[in-house]
């Protein structure tokens, strides 16, 4: 087992570090550099050749490369181009406003998605199968920014029960952002269970399909232990994965939930980079989004194999 | 798989009877046929000028003249809506085919291949999964600036990412097969053996997967319009739509509330069609990982 977790680890540099080569190649590919975009239209002649020095662009790339990973690993992504800001200090707190936001959905979220899937596959086509289902069918199909301009419609404003959009400042202390990320969060959080309660659902009614539930009905465990005992903890284990999976989706479906909420997370952050086309602060978030997608996935693998012993023996024949 | 005998158009005939008989089927496909033709019909048929302003009558409620009232410059709501998923639809509806073929290809062949360039490719592909929703696309924006000609090869790329995987497993299945082995015994070229035996096998998984990632694409374009990185004002697009009538939810509630059904019943008519097709050809969704 223990070869098995040295294994994905090492899987998971090497992710990182491609998506670190990819994100570099990105930029490099770009017409022009930071310093071009700093000038703008003094962008020629000795300016340009000494602005490129002062920031150590007339190094060749490899060179450049090595530098800014060396950085990034220490967690120094360097300064954004448009003003003498650190990114690193940019970013802190907007890290922290979205990891309040994601662990808001998923401490709601999971939860319900797990109770509502497995009420879903036990009662399958009938009729909480099928509300539960049309509802998840509902909430992927329509976009997150739709979701999410539909809720203010509603809640903020013909209801007027909470705030449309957050109006805190990114170093606010956390209890600040509460009555106004409420909306937010519920966005992440429905469309969150839409994913997982699907999951959840199909491997309930497999569980339930199997052998062993047939066995026990047959010798007359009764209805709720072969429920609880038999099938269910084998039904959940999948779950991992997918909850994994959901967590990096919500570092990407946070991008346009946090514009519409004007929340200043790491998505807005990306977004106003975008458009004054800061490549350096895109570069730092996209690598911080990736470190913590693999991270992520790599500790639900760990957990999984851990949990479930014929994963280690079906997995360790497979390779 | 069954239907080999028959020909290509006997069979989707077939297949498109037996989509219409379920009723998520019939459903979906006459909400994308309503759209499509919408599309290709609304130029002749809109009430007015998509562009054309109103300075009187901003914000107006629906009336006889405006039936779903006017937007914040004063344009007629109805018309914009009816244009809005034209730019959308061509642009996914070329990017789309394009992303499973290459995907497709790639996959198909780097199951078939194995050895040292499936385990470099599948890395490849791991990296980029590793960046996940819009924010590849977004990263692309950055580089290359916006507007179709850099969105449609973008989408086109980083959708059939993750179809080389559906597409690499699809045919790591058929691989095993003995006729598979058979077609090696007798000398076939891999390239014949892909043409002939793998793509006739895999071209099922590829078409339900196609139908969702088409959603998925359209779900991706809308954000980006409504992000400010689509579709360029004036033209009408219902992401961006969605994005400036959203300030003035309060005073003008249709002007949100129109692009989002015509949006929504596009995206879900797509998945039921999607759905159907699944069950009709036999395939389960429902087991398959969200990526």
């Amino acid at each position: 087992m223990y070869g098995l977790i040295a294994r994905r680890f090492a899987l998971g540099l090497v992710t990182v570090w491609l998506v670190s080569v990819i994100i570099f190649l990105g930029v490099e590919a770009l017409p022009g550099d930071a310093c071009t975009a700093i000038l703008e239209r003094d962008a020629h002649g000795e300016a340009l050749a000494a602005c490129r020095k002062a920031m150590g662009l007339d190094t060749p790339a490899l060179a450049r490369y090595a530098e800014w990973a060396a950085g990034v690993v220490q967690g120094d992504f360097g300064m954004s181009a448009g003003g003498q800001e650190s990114i690193a200090q940019m970013v802190g707190y907007r890290v922290r406003n979205s990891l309040l936001l994601a662990a808001g959905a998923l401490a709601v979220g999971i939860p319900l998605a797990i109770t509502l899937g497995v009420v879903a596959g036990l009662t399958r086509d009938r009729w909480p199968d099928l509300l539960f289902s049309t509802g998840v069918i509902l909430a992927m199909t329509i976009p997150e920014f739709v979701a999410a301009t539909v809720l203010i419609l509603v809640f903020a404003i013909w209801l007027g029960w909470v705030p449309a959009i957050v109006l805190t400042p990114a170093d606010a202390p956390p209890l600040e952002f509460f009555p106004e990320f409420i909306l937010a969060s519920t966005v992440l959080t429905m469309l969150m269970i839409a994913h997982v309660m699907r999951m959840i659902r199909a491997s309930v009614i497999e569980a339930m399909a199997s052998d062993y539930v047939q066995m026990a009905t047959l010798k007359g465990v009764p209805y709720w232990r072969i429920v609880f005992r038999h099938a269910l903890p084998n039904a959940l284990l999948p779950a991992i994965n997918v909850i994994a999976l959901t967590v990096a989706w919500l570092l990407g479906g946070v991008v346009v939930v946090e514009v519409v909420f004007n929340y200043p997370g790491l998505g807005r952050l990306l977004v106003d980079a975008i458009s004054d086309r800061d490549l350096p602060v895109v570069q730092a978030i996209t690598m911080i989004v990736a470190a913590t997608y693999v991270g992520v996935n790599l500790v639900a693998d760990i957990l999984s194999l851990a949990l479930n012993p014929r994963l280690r023996s079906h997995r360790a024949r497979q390779r | 798989m069954s239907g080999a005998a028959l020909s290509t158009a006997g069979r989707a005939r077939g297949v498109l009877r037996d989509m219409m008989a379920r009723p998520s089927g019939a459903i979906g496909l006459t909400l994308v046929t309503l759209h499509l033709a919408l599309a290709l019909a609304s130029p002749w048929i809109v009430p007015y000028d998509y562009k054309s302003m109103d300075a009187t009558g901003t914000l107006t409620g629906p009336s006889a003249a405006h039936w779903l009232g006017t937007d914040h410059l004063g344009r007629d709501v109805l018309t914009r809506v009816m244009l809005g998923g034209r730019e959308a639809l061509v642009i996914t509806g070329i990017a789309t085919p394009v992303a499973m073929i290459w995907g497709g290809l790639t996959g198909v062949w780097l199951g078939l291949r194995g050895g040292w360039p499936d385990e470099v490719a599948m890395r490849v592909v791991d990296a980029f999964l590793a960046l996940p929703g819009i924010l590849p696309l977004l990263v692309l924006i950055t580089v290359f600036g916006t507007g179709g000609e850099v969105l449609l090869p973008t989408l086109a790329f980083f959708f059939g990412i993750p179809v080389i995987r559906v597409a690499r497993a699809a045919a790591h299945e058929v691989v095993a097969r003995d006729f598979v082995s058979a077609a090696r015994a007798r000398g076939h070229r891999p390239f014949d053996i892909v043409r002939r035996e793998i793509l006739p096998n895999v071209t099922d998984t590829l078409l339900v997967e196609g139908a969702m990632r088409w959603s998925w694409m359209l779900l991706g374009f809308s954000a980006l319009s409504f992000l400010g990185f689509g579709v360029a004002p004036p033209r009408p697009d219902w992401g961006l739509m969605v994005s400036d009538a959203r300030v003035y939810m309060s005073l003008a509630p249709l002007g949100v509330i129109a692009p989002v059904v015509a949006l929504s019943t596009l995206i879900i008519g797509i998945n039921l069609t999607a759905d159907a097709l699944a069950k009709t050809l036999g395939l389960d969704r429902s087991r398959k990982a969200v990526i």
